[in-house]
């Protein structure tokens, strides 16, 4: 497997401000850990060489994304199966998370069946708190309306929102409404102001999640993959040691390290897209059946209190 | 038929031509004529697919129906900012039309792909 990252972050992680693609090709995932805001990737399968396997922390949760339940095409016909995969796999972790975070596209086309299909699923799960934010499919026809009477309740403006846990300051925000013509991402006005508000009380030692449906980062404008006002939105967390942010929506694993913040992009629990750039668009893959597991998974998330360290841990459902 | 063919064939190497020759943009120009000619006040078709609208610039008379047909695996939507425009989310194969009375360009854009931009001009 030539596709992991090897040790050449140095400690200040400044240096390597290009893309760290963590692509989980071929039945791998990928392992990460982030220490004092710089972030360390891993094929899975290299884990147990390293020792990593039983790295445990007071705070573990599991990133869900991109369920898109109602889908039904080539790419994948029975997403409600592949969804049963993941949060098998999340109920099956050594250690039971803490929470469940969905970045979004919880549906395919926003219908109140497919909202009650992933409802209905994840209840399954080995914990009864999950945290959501929207993605476009979850807000079409009725500006999210529906979403927020069911995912948003004591949420601000469109469903933004943020809360505590073990130490670690988590901010859920909305960049998938009132989208302009030719933009990115957005996250308004608004928004920015709830943001820089929300963290003015905070020590800057405290280590920050801020997660998104689309990329607060800029991974490829050309196919929409990024936030527009994103970089006004980190750029209140300047003065934090520790940030890191957790994205869905490109349905495909990719990292990032900018000075203290680290990005991560999570897989679709249910179908593949292509790489920037290597297709005419970003439809769904069309891949082999027997393959299609292999693309689609869930991201583990350790917090180790002390040590300030974040590990990522992204498993794919093959 | 074969006749009509012919001309719309002509006129498309005739109309290439000139977009050479003018530099850029022939593709665009091409497109824009062919639909002009072959279309009239006919109803027209774009066709949503690759995340794009096919054709992106169209002109049509006024009066004329353009119906918009998703044949992509995702939704996409066909608005524009003042509201004339404003389809549902259209899923795999569901059509929206509109019928452009009023000269005007009309731009729009997919509110859910924003990138995917295109205008109808109605004459």
């Amino acid at each position: 497997m030539a596709d992991f990252i090897k040790d050449n972050l140095n400690a200040d992680g400044v240096d390597r401000r290009g893309f760290l693609k963590c692509m989980a090709w071929a039945g791998t995932g990928t392992f990460c850990l982030i220490q004092g805001g710089v972030l360390k990737s891993f094929a899975l399968s290299d884990i147990a060489n390293r020792g990593l396997a039983a790295a445990k922390g007071e705070l573990s949760f599991v990133q869900l994304s991109d369920s898109h339940i109602g889908f039904d095409k080539a790419a994948n016909p029975d997403v409600t199966a592949t969804l049963d995969a993941a949060i098998a796999k999340v109920n099956a972790l050594e250690t039971p998370p803490e929470f469940v975070l969905h970045t979004g596209d919880l549906s395919h086309l926003s219908k109140p069946s497919e909202f009650d299909t992933l409802d209905q699923r994840l209840k399954s799960l080995r914990t009864d708190k999950v945290f959501y934010v929207p993605g476009e499919h979850d807000v079409l026809n009725d500006d999210g309306a529906q979403y927020r009477e069911r995912y948003g309740k004591g949420t601000k403006g469109d469903g933004w929102y943020s809360f505590d846990q073990k130490g670690v300051h988590f901010i859920g925000l909305v960049n998938v409404m009132n989208l302009k013509a030719g933009g990115l991402g957005t996250l308004g006005k608004d928004q920015l102001e709830f943001v820089e508000d929300d963290v003015k009380h905070l020590k800057s030692s405290t280590p920050i999640v801020v997660f998104a449906h689309i990329p607060l980062w800029s991974v490829y404008p050309e196919w929409g993959w990024g936030t527009d006002d994103g970089a006004q939105a980190l750029g209140y967390l300047k003065r934090f040691g520790s940030v890191s942010v957790l994205n869905g929506h490109i349905h495909q694993i990719m990292q990032k390290v900018e000075g203290n913040v680290t990005f991560h992009t999570a897989m679709s629990t249910a179908f593949p897209q292509p790489q920037p750039g290597t297709a005419p668009s970003p439809g769904p893959m069309k891949v082999p059946a027997d393959k299609l597991r292999a693309l689609l998974g869930v991201t583990d998330v350790n917090f180790v209190r002390g040590k300030n360290t974040l590990a990522v841990v992204d498993s794919t459902l093959a | 038929m074969k006749k009509t063919m012919l001309k719309v064939v002509v006129c498309a190497v005739l109309v290439a031509a000139l977009g050479w020759m003018a530099g850029g943009r022939t593709h665009l120009f091409a497109a824009t004529h062919l639909f002009t000619t072959a279309g009239a006040a006919g109803p027209v078709e774009i066709k949503i697919d690759n995340y794009s609208f096919t054709p992106a610039d169209i002109t049509v008379a006024a009066g004329t129906t353009v119906t918009w047909v998703n044949r992509d695996d995702v939704p996409h939507t066909v608005r524009n900012n003042d509201g004339t425009l404003k389809s549902k989310a259209l899923d795999t194969d569901d059509k929206f039309s509109m019928t452009f009375d009023k000269p005007g360009t009309y731009e729009y854009f997919c509110s859910i792909h924003p990138k995917m931009t295109a205008k109808v001009v109605v004459k």
